[in-house]
């Protein structure tokens, strides 16, 4: 991805995020996955890339130190009860010649314990729990960056508004964030229920038709992380991923600016025929190319098509061999994609690839 | 006939005989054999969805497979769920009800005997019609839980869905109609002297179960019917063109769907509490808190639906009643763990297979339930949701509850149904094949979903670390494959050549271990009078091998928690049951083929429909279902006038 | 039928030997309304769920949309007088059961009669009402008030159709004399769904015809 310009910091594996004052208990460092598969910090990271133990935001690791939580007092629970059947097994079983076993029916006191204890580790859980529902589920700050994240089958469009909101830039699969800025996400779908999810950044939302969800972190380093979607939404549901790139605040307002400008002219003529090939075809029937006469709205924005590190719902990286692949036949990478085979010939192909190339 | 004044044991000539033949068993009225239906059926279908759920990790061996297409995946999955809890285990503890509630309640048969035959004749139509979807490729791809829109004709054209609501409404109307008849026959048909108190632990749970079968799947049927309505005759219940709110599915799918965890699980905890104390040599304990206990989990099932919908923005304050409703649950559920094991606590534990799995069932669904509290922790479950954290979660509920608990019953009562001892030696082998292959297959999902693989995905790429812990899982599953191939085997070898069981094998305390096994047609010759909670265990110890007391004098009525009095059960019958000791003599209703023939027409009612949306000359034979609607009327009429009944 | 069971078979009519007392039938029934309440009232729930959110007409009520002013296209005073002609049924129920419990077969016959007549006027106003809305461009498929509306309504209606089949059934049994005082368990069951099918209509009439 040499040609891009713009800074993201630095590509996974990010850097631990700085400590924040936690209560003894939690004992954050040492999540169980981490004990069980020595995967801890920036190893953990790089061998599980999407897991949600590598917190970079204040929302992933306030979730991640109530998880923690019912995490260890599970386990407390659980090594109690496994260590009482053990036991039981080995001090009660039946020898020939045993004494019948005194018949009780019930302890009164021990019944009491074992109601009371459930329910105080259940209100240690509690507490935090509804404190935190209410956290994470804050008004936006005022300085808070918005923008609309709209679900298709099978991919994500993410709209921000620009010159005060009398603009829109419009953008797919790779939503762009500064860090430092709390960002609210308003979510809806134009065709079935998806669910927007980056571990690192947070809880998961749902977009639903009719209604706009909201969901609000404030990405702390700079990098990429990844994302899918969890909600099952069809044939293609597995193939509905994404990314988080987080910028620095001047690599944020480099790449918006950038974006907000119309698609590059063609500089040469094999450029001009596959322009021409794109905007004259069925392309134009569901893409837009701001700049060119292609308005259809049904199908990602394409302008700055050569930004990004991903195509097809952020499942291919985007180089010419993968947007061949693809404009060959889209639903055999992708089951019940909306992307029709387009019957192009080869030729065709080689031209739009490398008009598509030079969006940038 | 055998209606003197004396409690007589009936007339020899009035004890009829066994029949045999096909059509014995098309017309059989009698509870047992339709238990034995239900039971090889729905083991029938639960090698099915074992199959289908084989085929889901062979496809997730190793990133990026291409073993099965995106859609059949999808149909798998769903099908696994639907095939696994509507075709076999809800039917199998049905197999359960049916066989043991009558003989633990000192009965002759259920209250409806035909209707019982009818429902276990809709239920096999109804698997049928669904097994068909998926044996032509053409099944459910939803997702059991069918959210809206997905399932609305714009976004799934095809038969796929159409099959989901006909074949769940033929199969959820068989459940209702069987619950009904369970219910009454727990309520009306106990023998003298068994008060509500007095009954089997297993009884009472059956008793819970069905009354949230009856009300729950109510619920359930008018969703499927709004869905159905959408899709066969264009209304706009789900569409959100026309303004609807999808969540509304939802919210009616999960009112239905948590009570529908409970009716899975409820049934468990009753085998288990048969189990336990018969192979401590102890009786149950705490006994009343457990009844009270299971009642308080059916009922606070209905008040924590919307924890499958944190992610779904139902604004701060919902979500913090159903985390905490979510929480409460977890209460009863400890106090009913710690009490199985104060029951084992200084018993004489005898390690049969069947307590083996009665003991696991207690590890592995404890295991189930710590993660579920963590879902209820809501922020946390916007991370766990729709994960493989909730696949874990679900499979060591399901499977680590459920199938591990219906494994127990069907090693402790298999000797009860064929008069043959399972082969300790295979059950062994099953039974370390499953837990191995169990943990190593559902454990690792923990981690994958913590480490960010969503559930219902057909493939996933490199890279992720989510390698190792799929291939573990999917030879975990080949494990618990060959470990239920083991249980296959011994259930067909020990019904030939098991070792003679007798009528009492374990030294049991309820009614059931007092008859001969098999059971005679009839069950009791004489119906027995009870007078304590476990009726076999009352004799001399020194006369009855050694088989202890059952202290009557320890019975109460009160229930304690935490010590305190909360309340105390009265019997509706005032303290009395009021079935007279007087023996009417066997009369036993004749067989009747008219629930097959009412259960065929139910499924032309239905299954017909699924033409509605086919294109050209098969489109007309939605008229069958016309038809349907007649051989259902009259099958009904047949039905009510049909003589000896 | 002729099998060695039927031989040991022997009814004894009128004997309840049940835990409770009760007959196992009643009780069923009982249990049975107990589920047709969670059916009723899911469709009552999904029909108040969806209320006012229809995107285009006809409604129910009279509403003012973009400014002008929209007819309501329930007819109140029709309903008004089919629902009475099914409470009034409920009363004609009564009477039946009262006069087969006392074995006076004419009587009985008649108000079974009578009940099921009641169930058919109002099936009757049912149909009207349906064709009418029909031909007023309210389908099930128009908007989100058809398809509630014509659903919760068309399955009271196939319970009350049920209901005139059921009493129709009875009434030529008890024509025939088949029916005597020993057998009014069978007059209280019918009675025990029809009552429901009567309350379950004064409960959805309020809701959809009454309450704006």
């Amino acid at each position: 991805m040499k040609s891009r310009s713009h800074s993201v910091g630095p590509v996974p594996p990010a850097p631990a995020p700085p400590g924040r004052k936690t209560a003894a208990w939690t004992l954050r460092a040492l999540p169980v996955a981490a004990v069980l598969l020595a995967a801890c910090g920036e190893d953990h990271q790089k061998t599980y890339p999407r897991s949600m133990y590598t917190p970079r935001s204040q929302f992933a690791r306030d979730v991640l130190e109530l998880q923690n939580l019912t995490t260890y007092l599970g386990i407390a629970v659980g090594i109690l009860v496994f260590v009482l059947l053990a036991l039981i097994m080995v001090r009660f079983r039946y020898r020939p010649g045993n004494p019948e076993p005194e018949q009780i029916h019930g302890n009164t006191r021990l019944e009491l314990v074992w109601t009371l204890i459930p329910a105080v580790i259940l209100a240690v859980i509690a507490v935090p729990t509804v404190k935190l529902i209410f956290e994470t589920q804050q008004e936006a700050p005022a300085n808070a960056l918005k923008i609309d994240v709209i679900g298709y089958q099978w991919w994500w469009e993410y709209r921000y508004p620009v010159n005060g909101g009398r603009d829109t830039v419009v953008t797919a699969n790779e939503i762009h964030v500064p860090v430092g800025t709390p960002v609210q996400l308003r979510m809806t779908t134009k065709d079935v229920i998806h669910a927007f999810w980056i571990p690192q950044m947070g809880g998961k939302r749902d977009l639903i038709p009719n209604k706009t969800n909201t969901i609000l972190f404030t990405p702390e380093e700079p990098g990429i992380y990844l994302g899918h979607c969890t909600e099952f939404c069809g044939d293609s549901h597995a193939l509905m991923r994404m990314r988080l790139i987080a910028h620095t605040p001047e690599g944020y307002r480099e790449w918006l600016e950038n974006e907000a400008k119309p698609a590059v002219e063609p500089t040469d003529s094999s450029l001009a025929i596959g322009k021409r090939l794109v905007t004259q075809s069925a392309c134009a029937g569901c893409h837009m190319i701001r700049g060119t006469p292609m308005v259809g709205r049904t199908g990602p924005d394409l302008t700055h098509l050569a930004q990004r590190y991903t195509i097809a719902g952020g499942i291919l990286e985007n180089n010419a061999h993968n947007l061949t692949e693809w404009l060959r036949n889209p639903p055999e990478i992708k089951p019940g994609a909306k992307m029709p085979n387009l019957n192009l010939k080869e030729e065709e192909i080689r031209f739009i690839v490398a008009y598509l190339q030079s969006l940038q | 006939m055998a209606s003197t004044a004396t409690v007589a044991a009936p007339h020899p000539a009035a004890v009829p005989a066994t029949e045999t033949g096909i059509w014995s068993w098309i017309t059989t009225v009698d509870h047992k054999r339709i238990g034995i239906l239900y039971g090889v059926t729905s083991i029938f279908f639960f090698l099915v969805g074992g199959l289908e759920a084989l085929l889901i990790r062979t496809q997730l061996i190793r990133p990026e497979n291409k073993f099965l297409s995106a859609d059949v995946f999808n149909q798998m999955f769903t099908m696994h769920a639907l095939t696994m809890i509507f075709l076999a285990l809800m039917p199998l503890t049905a197999a359960f009800f049916n066989y043991m509630v009558p003989l633990q309640i000192g009965a002759r048969d259920v209250a409806f005997p035909r209707l019982n035959a009818l429902s276990y004749w809709i239920y096999l139509f109804g698997g049928i019609y669904l097994l068909a979807s998926s044996i032509l490729k053409i099944a459910p791809n939803v997702g059991w839980y069918a959210y809206a829109p997905l399932t609305e004709r714009p976004y799934n054209p095809g038969p796929n869905v159409d099959f989901y609501v006909l074949g769940l409404q033929i199969v959820g109307l068989s459940s209702i109609i069987a619950s009904l008849n369970f219910i009454i026959t727990i309520i009306n048909l106990r023998a003298p002297g068994m008060r509500l108190m007095r009954m089997p632990l297993f009884t009472w749970m059956v008793l819970i179960t069905n009354v949230l079968i009856v009300t729950a799947l109510a619920v359930f049927t008018i969703a499927v019917t709004q869905l159905m309505f959408d899709r066969m005759f264009g209304t706009a219940f789900f569409d959100p063109a026309r303004g609807s709110d999808p969540l509304i599915w939802q919210h009616i799918f999960w009112m239905f769907g948590h009570p529908e965890v409970y009716i899975l699980i409820i049934p468990i905890f009753g085998i288990i509490s048969e189990i336990i104390p018969t192979f401590s040599r102890k009786p149950l304990f705490g006994y009343n808190v457990m009844v009270f206990a299971s009642i308080l989990i059916g009922w606070l099932g209905w008040g924590v639906w919307s924890h499958h919908m944190f992610t779904v923005g139902l604004g701060p304050i919902a979500d913090s009643f159903f985390a905490l409703s979510t929480m409460l649950i977890a209460i009863p559920t400890g106090i009913k763990i710690f009490n199985w094991i104060g029951t084992m606590w200084g018993g004489a534990i005898r390690f049969t297979t069947a307590m083996l799995f009665a003991i696991s069932f207690i590890a592995m669904f404890t295991v189930g339930g710590i993660s579920g509290v963590m879902h209820s922790a809501a922020p946390a479950d916007l991370q766990q949701n729709d994960t493989y954290f909730i696949v874990a979660h679900i499979h060591y509920v399901f499977f680590g509850g459920t199938v591990l608990g219906l494994f127990a019953g069907t090693y402790y009562w298999f000797p009860k149904v064929t008069g043959r001892l399972m082969s300790e030696k295979l059950g062994w082998a099953h039974f370390a094949l499953t837990m191995v292959g169990m943990n190593l297959a559902f454990f690792p999902m923990h981690f994958l979903g913590l480490f960010g693989m969503p559930r219902r995905v057909f493939t996933y790429e490199y890279g992720l670390g989510f390698e190792g812990m799929n291939l573990l899982s999917t030879l975990g599953a080949y494990l618990i494959g060959v470990g239920t191939i083991v249980f296959v085997v011994n259930l067909v070898l020990s019904a030939r050549r098991g070792a003679l069981a007798g009528p009492n094998p374990w030294g049991a305390a309820t009614l059931e271990w007092s008859i001969p096994s098999p059971p005679p047609v009839y069950n009791f010759r004489e119906i027995p009078v009870v007078r304590s909670r476990m009726p076999l265990w009352e004799g001399d110890p020194a006369r009855d091998g050694g088989i202890p007391h059952g202290r009557v004098e320890e019975e109460t009525e009160q229930v304690t928690i935490a010590g305190t009095k909360i309340g105390e059960i009265h019997d509706p019958e005032e303290g009395e049951n009021k079935m007279s000791t007087h023996d009417h003599g066997i009369h036993l209703p004749p067989p009747s083929y008219w629930p097959i023939v009412t259960a065929f027409g139910i499924l032309l009612v239905f299954g017909a429909l699924i033409f509605r949306n086919a294109e050209g000359a098969l489109y007309n034979l939605w008229y069958l279902s016309l038809m349907g609607v007649g051989i259902v009327v009259v099958g009904i009429y047949s039905w009510a006038f049909e003589p000896g009944h | 039928m002729s099998t060695a069971n039927a031989a040991v078979h022997a009814a004894h009519p009128g004997h309840l030997d049940t835990s409770t007392g009760l007959d196992s039938r009643k009780m069923a029934f009982w249990t049975f309304i107990g589920s047709e309440c969670l059916l009723f009232g899911s469709l009552i729930a999904t029909y108040l769920a969806n209320k006012g959110k229809s995107t285009v007409g006809p409604y129910p009520h009279e509403m003012v949309v973009d400014g002008k002013h929209v007819e309501g296209i329930l007819n109140i005073p029709l309903t008004s007088f089919s629902t009475f002609i099914l409470l009034m049924s409920s009363v004609a129920m009564v009477l039946a059961l009262n006069y087969t419990q006392r074995g006076i077969r004419s009587k009985a016959t008649l108000w079974l009669f009578l009940t099921a007549f009641g169930g058919s006027i109002f099936l009757g106003c049912q149909v009207y009402e349906f064709t009418h809305f029909w031909h007023e461009g309210l389908t099930l498929q128009t908007n989100l008030f058809g398809s509630t509306f014509y659903l919760l309504t068309g399955f009271h209606g196939a319970h009350v159709t049920v209901g005139v089949i059921y009493l129709l059934t009875l009434t030529t049994l008890s024509a025939r004399g088949r029916i005597g005082p020993e057998k009014a368990l069978n007059v209280e069951i019918a009675g025990l769904y029809w009552h429901f099918v009567d309350v379950i209509w004064i409960v959805i009439f309020p809701l959809v015809y009454l309450i704006k």
